[in-house]
């Protein structure tokens, strides 16, 4: 294992990060207001996938056009399952919660296999021409993953900083009852956080198709390493889980350099467990 | 501006939290641009009572009426519409915002003017301008109150609830914000405010209500209750 | 002396047979929800465990895997206990303190974990081949099997029946209701947890180790992880979490409706084949939103009034009268 080797490793390790980064930011707005870790987060993320899919496959759109679409399709997934199911859930015991979810998240698996069948294929046909620079090799996907995600990141920052709504949501996450006791409608800046989550999520799905495959699973087997790198930054910080996406990111591709790739997760979830045990509150600090 | 108008007017609450009554047939009555102070040992019911104006309270029986409206019961997130905000005692500001975002988060529900509020508001709050780009949670707690405050009063309210707004201040911050109070209610904001601080709140206050066990036991003026020789012993520590 | 079994009577003893190893572990969750609280998603892993020890400890020696030992049916089992609960104690070493959201993500990790781990090393379990062979005992009639199984659940039952009426179930209880209360009066919170979460793992092996002599093959895609773990939250929200026998008649209810799907499906026309298994999951799936939002306290609540819509408590009524 040489320098350049590892470098190489690095760069696999932005673009995984990239996926994990906007998943978990997703994860982090949403616990961050309601509290709750939704386990279906995965399987919004497929959906959300699989919708970009049908632009590029059906309709022979461009990436860059499925993607919105796709964003869009897991923003509706989301109110939904949250106006016809979580809303009327909110009051219980937070665990009813995260059953819950777990059962949407097999809900919204059995219905992508319903529609496009279990079957596993790849994102976009054709081979692509790897890019060279020096020694290290980048496909092209993983310039537009890298780039989409910091552009998104961006316009996500923009948003919380300086829109209302942004800033509602930024409120409401610090301190829900003195928010509502401020005049915000709480129910508004749910649902946008529901929507701005979701959108997250099928970003990051669509991405996570693209670098790999499209599998009903795929959601699933990322949602592990999402919400360690969520706790990692600090659960409930979205910028906090910039970082973690990243760390855990560059962590796992790294790892393989001295163990098989199918114990990628394991590193992701490793890193969590310590980060729980010597610091629960996250690299960043995080709310309780 | 007629000195007899009401403004608030809460009679006969019986009400708590969950399954217990904490106040057991409390009344008070608030006129416009007045200062009323509740005072009482602790457990009397003092915040409950201030609360159930706001929504924050399950009342049983009774009725609050504001500005002439029955507004019993309503939701905290319509009673601030109508004209009446609420300083909590305790997690009053947004921490991680900064004060300019703080006292936006006030003027959520403003048309309009937010600009011409906020200067206002730093008229009366000259050390909030200063930090205006400060994040409210590495604040004081004096400085967070006046945040606390100024957020309030983003949406010109009629009438102000403050919930021991001078806990656990120094002595010096205790009189600013009494005399930061004193600045508020010449604006034409009518305040009701529980305080500890029994005597300092009096002595600004028009009237007060001083509350045992959930019931009203003493109503006067301000410095009428101050000269109750009896009061001052029992419940103002002397 | 074989046995023949007609059609119907014999599926009704292969579903009865599962049904009841799946109550096994609807127990085992019992004893970590519904007594102590503890949301334990890595079913699986302990299940795994269990099954693997169990057919290690049993099946002659082979080449391609750990085996030789060539012990009885009864060593298997009770092997198949000491290695999920000696897991167990590491595992909730770990994660036993933390709360409810991320005790979850560590043990779907957990279970993931081990998933990977007998998926990969192949010295172990023989990886994706798995190890087959596992016999049952006292022959192979399923009739003879079911009653084996039958008598293991009674035992469980009673074993934690017993647990839950004890002193030290008793302690549990408050700890999952009121734990600052708990800890106020002495009561080591930490242990009592951990002593449940162990416990209700061993059980969960116990029913693994069943399942591998039923099947008589155990590999890493055989227990199908996810869906199986939310069977099982299912069968034990269905039946009512906190009561043994609402964890055991929910068991055999939501196997009896899960079964029954499979049915449903088989009329579909053939080219559905394939979508009916994501079509019963999805029956599944809606079924479990239904009874958490018209009845989530179950068929057998109970008999102390817990689970189900309880009003989240607001910051206005913690903060009670102080003033």
């Amino acid at each position: 294992m040489d320098f350049i080797d590892l470098l190489q490793l690095v760069v696999y390790g932005l673009v995984l990060g990239s996926i994990l980064t906007l998943g978990a930011i997703g994860v982090s707005l949403l616990f961050g207001i309601l509290r709750f870790s939704n386990f279906a987060h995965g399987d919004i993320m497929t959906f959300g996938a699989y919708s970009a899919f049908v632009v590029v496959s059906v309709f022979h759109g461009p990436v860059w056009l499925a993607l919105p679409v796709g964003m869009i399709v897991g923003a509706l997934v989301a109110i939904a399952a949250d106006q016809l199911v979580y809303r009327r859930l909110r009051r219980t015991q937070p665990v009813i919660l995260l059953i819950s979810s777990f059962g949407m998240a097999l809900i919204i698996r059995s219905i992508i296999q319903l529609i496009w069948g279990p079957q596993d294929r790849s994102f976009v046909k054709g081979i692509q021409m790897p890019l060279h620079f020096g020694d290290i090799v980048v496909r092209p996907d993983h310039l537009w993953i890298f780039g989409g995600c910091i552009a998104i990141v961006v316009a996500v920052h923009l948003f919380l900083t300086y829109t209302k709504m942004g800033k509602a949501m930024r409120a409401m996450s610090d301190n829900m009852d003195l928010a509502r006791v401020t005049g915000i409608d709480s129910e508004k800046v749910i649902i946008c956080t529901w929507a701005l989550g979701g959108a997250l999520a099928a970003a990051a799905g669509v991405f996570l198709a693209l670098d790999t495959r499209l599998t009903p699973m795929m959601g699933w087997s990322a949602l592990l390493p999402i919400f360690a790198a969520a706790i990692l930054g600090g659960f409930g910080k979205p910028y906090g889980a910039i970082v973690g996406g990243m760390v855990i990111g560059v962590v796992s591709e790294l790892s393989t350099a001295v163990l098989p790739p199918a114990y990628k997760p394991a590193i992701a979830f490793t890193v969590m467990v310590i980060m729980l045990i010597v610091k629960p509150t996250g690299l960043l600090g995080a709310r309780r | 501006m007629s000195e007899g108008e009401l403004i608030l007017d809460m009679s006969g609450l019986i009400g708590g939290y969950g399954g217990n009554d904490i106040l057991k047939g409390a009344s008070l009555t608030v006129q416009k641009n007045e200062i009323v102070v509740i005072v009482g040992p602790n457990g009397a019911g003092k915040s409950t009572l201030m609360k159930s104006a706001f929504g924050l309270v399950k009342i049983r029986q009774g009725s609050v009426t504001f500005q002439g409206d029955d507004i019993t019961n309503m939701r905290p997130d319509l009673v601030v519409r109508r004209g009446m905000s609420y300083v909590p005692q305790e997690k009053n500001v947004f921490p991680s915002m900064t004060v300019q975002e703080n006292l936006e988060m006030g003027a959520y529900l403003r048309k309009g003017g937010v600009a011409e509020k906020m200067e206002r508001i730093f008229e009366i709050f000259p050390r909030l301008k200063e930090r205006r780009k400060q994040a409210a949670g590495s604040m004081s707690g004096g400085e967070r109150q006046m945040v606390a405050m100024g957020r309030a009063l983003m949406l010109d309210p009629a009438l102000i609830l403050m919930d021991e707004p001078t806990a656990g201040l120094s002595p010096l911050f205790i009189e600013q914000t009494f005399d930061r109070i004193i600045e508020i209610n010449k604006l034409g904001i009518s305040v009701l405010m529980v305080e500890q601080n029994a005597k300092q709140a009096l002595e600004i206050a028009h009237r007060g209500y001083v509350l045992a066990m959930g019931r009203n036991r003493y109503e006067d003026t301000g410095a009428g209750l101050l000269g109750n020789q009896e009061i001052a012993e029992m419940f103002l520590g002397g | 002396m074989s046995f023949e079994l007609s059609g119907l009577a014999s599926y009704g003893v292969f579903l009865l047979t599962l049904a009841a190893i799946y109550a096994v572990v609807s127990l085992a969750l019992n004893v970590q929800w519904g007594m102590t609280g503890l949301f334990n998603i890595g079913i699986a892993g302990f299940y795994a465990i269990g099954a693997y020890t169990s057919a290690i400890l049993t099946t002659p020696a082979s080449s391609e895997h750990l085996g030789g030992f060539g012990l009885p049916f009864v060593a298997g089992l009770l092997g198949a206990m000491v290695t999920s609960g000696i897991v167990a104690v590491f595992v909730g070493l770990i994660t036993i303190s933390l709360r409810s959201d991320y005790l979850s993500i560590a043990s779907i990790g957990i279970a993931e974990i081990v998933r990977l781990i007998f998926k990969n090393e192949d010295w172990i379990g023989n990886g994706v081949r798995g190890i087959a062979g596992i016999e049952r005992p006292i022959g192979e009639n399923p009739l003879i099997y079911l009653a084996v199984v039958l008598v293991v659940l009674a035992l469980v039952y009673v074993a934690v029946e017993r647990a839950r009426k004890s002193p030290w179930g008793r302690v549990l209880r408050a700890v999952r209701e009121n734990e600052l209360g708990a800890q106020a009066a002495g009561k080591n919170v930490f242990r009592f947890r951990l002593e449940a979460f162990v416990l209700g793992s061993m059980l969960m092996g116990l029913g693994g180790a069943l399942y591998a002599h039923f099947i008589g093959f155990v590999s890493p895609e055989a227990f199908e992880p996810v869906f199986a773990t939310f069977l099982v939250w299912v069968m034990l929200i269905a039946g009512g979490s906190g009561s043994n026998k609402g964890a055991v008649l929910g068991a055999f209810v939501i196997w009896a409706v899960w079964s029954g799907t499979e049915l449903l499906t088989n009329l579909l026309p053939a080219d559905f084949t394939t979508q009916a298994s994501a079509l019963r999951v999805l029956l599944i799936g809606v079924l479990l939103q239904i009874i958490l939002l018209r009845r989530p306290e179950g068929i057998l609540p109970e008999e102390r009034p817990h689970v189900g819509a309880s009003p989240v408590s607001s910051t206005e009524e913690e903060e009670e009268e102080t003033a």
